[in-house]
C-alpha cells in the first residue's frame, strides 16, 4: 500500500485550493504522485491517486495516458529527453542521441543496469535558439555536442 | 524601434518585484483600476493589439465577446503552453519579465471582472516553476494579487498550472479540456470559450506574450501602440529566430519591418558563407518560403499572408543551402503525428501516413507516386478536423512539395 507522505498531502491539499472543482487538479495531483512514488504512474499510483480523488482507475489512467511528462513505464533517476525537432536537428541532434545512446549502452526508453540513466527523444523544448537541447527533469541542457554529451552524462554518472 | 516587451529583458534581476517596481512597474495596473473596465477593453481595441500566440485575433474584439452578468464567474487563462516547433520567445519572458505577465493579467483580469485566473505553462518548463510561483508570491505579499488589489474593491487570485506534455494544449479548447482535467481533445465550435469556456463559464484565453503588452499600453495609450507597425498589423512583435543564422535568440522589432534585414541585421546573417535556401517565417506549421519568395516580404499579418505564408507565432526557422527538404519536411511531419491527439480521424490517420511515406521516401524507398500520395494526403485533411493541428502540417507539407518537387523526386528511382 502506497501513501502521500506528510508533505505531499500538504501539497496536495495546496493544490486542491487552487481550483473551484476538484477535478481541475487531477493533473497535477498525478505528477505530484509520479514524483513522490519512483517517477512513473504505476497502476497501484493511479489507483491510490483515483482513490484519494474519487474516480476510478482507469479514468486516472485515461487522462495520463495523454501526457508524455506523465509516464507508464519506469525511467532512470536520470532521464535524458533529447529534442529532435527542426532546430535542434538542423544543428546536430542526431549525433548528441547516438552519443547518448553509445555512452548509456541502451536503447531510447531502457534503464541502464544501475537504474541511473535511460533517454529517450522528446519532441520541441523551447531552446531552439540554443539547440541541441535536452531537459532531464527540471534542467534544461543547451547548445549540446557530442563532447558536452559526454561531460554531462560524465557529471550525473557521479552525482 | 520602440522596445516594448524587451525593453529592460537584458538587465539583470529583473525577475524581482523590487526591480520591477523600481523602474515603475505595476503603475499601469494602477493607472488601470482607476479606469472603467470597459474604458480599458475600447483602449485595447483601440491599441490594435492582436493575439500573439499564432491566430492573430484582435484582443479586444475577443474581450468584447464575453458575457455580461451571466450569474458564472469568468476566467482569465494565460496561454504559456509555447510548444511550436521555433517558438521560443514566451519562454524569454516567462524567465526574464514574470511581472511584466502577471502585471498584464491582472489588467486584463480587472478589464474582463475576472477574480480567477491560471497561467497554464508547459510541463516542460518545470524548471520556471518555482521562479513562476516566487514571482506569484512577490505579488501577493505586495498586495497586488489577493482579496484586495492595490487595496480596491477588486480581487484577485492566479495560480500557477503546469501543463503534462502535450503540443495540442496550446489550442485553446485543448487547453480548456486539460485544465479541467481531462485528456486534451480539442472542442468543437460554437460554443466558443468566450461563452462556455473553463468550466462551461466564460473564458478569455490570451498568449504570454499579448498578455505583456498591455501594462505599456495602459500607460502610454492606445494610440502611442497603434503608431507602431503598419496600417493593420500594430505594436511590435517578438520573432524567435533559430537554425542557420549567426545570432539566433529572440528579437523584438516593429511589425513591418523587412523580413532579409531581419535575417541580416538582427540574426547577423547565414553563416559559413552560406546562402539562404528558405525561411519558415512563422512556426513549423506555416508555409515556408523560397530565399527569392522572401525579397520584400515584410514581418507583419499582411505581407506574409500575401506572400504566401504566415506570420503564425513569430518563431522564425532559417535555412541555408546545405539543406535537404525532405529531410525537413519528414522531421516536422514526425512531429505532427507525435502531437495529433486522435480525436479526429482525418488527422490521426493523415499525420501518421505523412509521416511514413516521408520517412519512406528520405530512406530512399519511396516511389514519384508518393510525391503526389503526400498532397492526396494534404487535401484529406485539410478543412476536415475539429481543430487547426491537421491544417498545421497541411500547410508544410503541401509547400515543401510544391516549391522543391525536384528534391522529393530525386529521392525516387522509380
Amino acid at each position: 500500500m502506497i501513501e502521500f507522505s506528510a508533505e505531499a498531502k500538504r501539497r496536495f491539499e495546496r493544490i486542491l485550493s487552487h481550483y473551484p472543482e476538484k477535478r481541475a487538479a487531477l493533473i497535477p495531483v498525478l505528477a505530484l504522485a509520479q514524483r513522490e512514488f519512483g517517477g512513473w504512474i504505476s497502476q497501484e499510483v493511479a489507483e491510490y491517486v483515483g482513490e484519494l480523488m474519487g474516480y476510478p482507475p482507469s479514468d486516472v489512467l485515461s487522462v495520463a495516458t495523454f501526457y508524455t511528462l506523465l509516464r507508464r513505464r519506469p525511467v532512470g533517476k536520470y532521464h535524458l529527453e533529447i529534442c529532435r525537432n527542426v532546430s535542434c536537428w538542423l544543428m546536430g541532434a542526431n549525433a548528441c542521441m547516438d552519443e547518448a545512446k553509445k555512452l548509456l549502452g541502451v536503447e531510447a526508453e531502457e534503464i541502464t543496469s544501475d537504474g541511473k540513466f535511460s533517454w529517450n527523444f522528446t519532441e520541441c523544448l523551447a531552446s531552439c535558439g540554443t539547440g541541441p537541447a535536452m531537459q532531464v527533469g527540471n534542467r534544461y541542457f543547451e547548445d549540446l555536442t557530442p563532447a558536452r554529451m559526454g561531460e554531462i552524462i560524465e557529471s550525473l554518472r557521479n552525482d | 524601434m520602440t522596445k516594448i516587451l524587451l525593453a529592460n529583458a537584458d538587465k539583470p534581476g529583473q525577475n524581482t518585484i523590487a526591480k520591477y517596481r523600481e523602474r515603475g512597474g505595476y503603475k499601469a495596473l494602477e493607472k488601470a483600476l482607476g479606469m472603467e473596465p470597459s474604458a480599458i477593453i475600447d483602449e485595447v481595441k483601440a491599441s490594435g493589439l492582436r493575439g500573439r500566440g499564432g491566430a492573430g485575433f484582435p484582443t479586444g474584439m475577443k474581450w468584447s465577446f464575453v458575457p455580461r452578468n451571466t450569474g458564472k464567474p469568468t476566467y482569465l487563462l494565460c496561454n504559456a503552453d509555447e510548444s511550436e516547433p521555433g517558438t521560443f520567445k514566451d519562454r524569454l519572458l516567462l524567465e526574464r519579465e514574470p511581472h511584466l505577465l502577471i502585471e498584464g493579467m491582472a489588467i486584463a483580469a480587472y478589464a474582463l471582472g475576472c477574480h480567477l485566473s491560471y497561467i497554464y505553462m508547459r510541463g516542460e518548463f518545470e524548471f520556471l516553476e518555482r521562479p513562476i510561483e516566487t514571482a506569484l508570491e512577490e505579488a501577493y505579499k505586495a498586495g497586488l494579487l489577493g482579496p484586495s488589489v492595490l487595496k480596491r474593491d477588486f480581487s484577485l487570485d492566479i495560480h500557477l498550472h503546469m501543463g503534462a506534455g502535450a503540443y495540442i494544449c496550446g489550442e485553446e479548447t485543448s487547453l480548456i479540456e486539460s485544465l479541467e482535467g481531462y485528456r486534451g481533445y480539442p472542442r468543437i465550435k460554437p460554443p466558443f470559450p468566450a461563452t462556455h469556456g473553463f468550466l462551461a463559464s466564460p473564458t478569455v484565453v490570451n498568449n504570454v506574450e499579448t498578455l505583456a503588452a498591455l501594462p505599456w499600453i495602459i500607460s502610454n495609450g492606445a494610440q502611442a501602440y497603434a503608431a507602431i507597425g503598419t496600417e493593420k498589423s500594430k505594436g511590435t512583435k517578438l520573432f524567435s529566430v533559430s537554425g542557420h543564422v549567426k545570432k539566433p535568440g529572440v528579437y523584438e522589432v516593429d511589425l513591418g519591418y523587412p523580413l532579409l534585414d531581419f535575417i541580416n541585421n538582427e540574426a547577423g546573417g547565414i553563416p559559413n558563407g552560406r546562402k539562404l535556401k528558405a525561411v519558415i517565417p512563422g512556426g513549423s506549421s506555416v508555409p515556408v518560403l523560397r530565399a527569392e519568395e522572401c525579397e520584400g516580404v515584410l514581418l507583419d499579418y499582411e505581407s506574409l499572408l500575401k506572400a504566401g505564408s504566415m506570420l503564425g507565432s513569430g518563431g522564425m526557422i532559417v535555412l541555408d543551402d546545405s539543406v535537404k527538404m525532405p529531410e525537413v519536411l519528414s522531421v516536422i511531419a514526425d512531429f505532427y503525428a507525435h502531437e495529433s491527439c486522435g480525436q479526429c480521424t482525418p488527422c490521426r490517420e493523415g499525420t501518421g501516413w505523412a509521416g511514413k511515406v516521408l520517412r519512406n521516401l528520405v530512406a530512399g524507398k519511396g516511389t514519384k507516386a508518393d510525391v503526389d500520395r503526400l498532397l492526396k494526403i494534404a487535401d484529406m485533411m485539410e478543412g476536415k478536423t475539429i481543430c487547426p493541428l491537421a491544417d498545421a502540417d497541411v500547410m508544410p507539407i503541401r509547400s515543401f512539395v510544391t516549391k522543391f518537387r525536384s528534391e522529393f523526386e530525386a529521392l525516387c528511382a522509380i
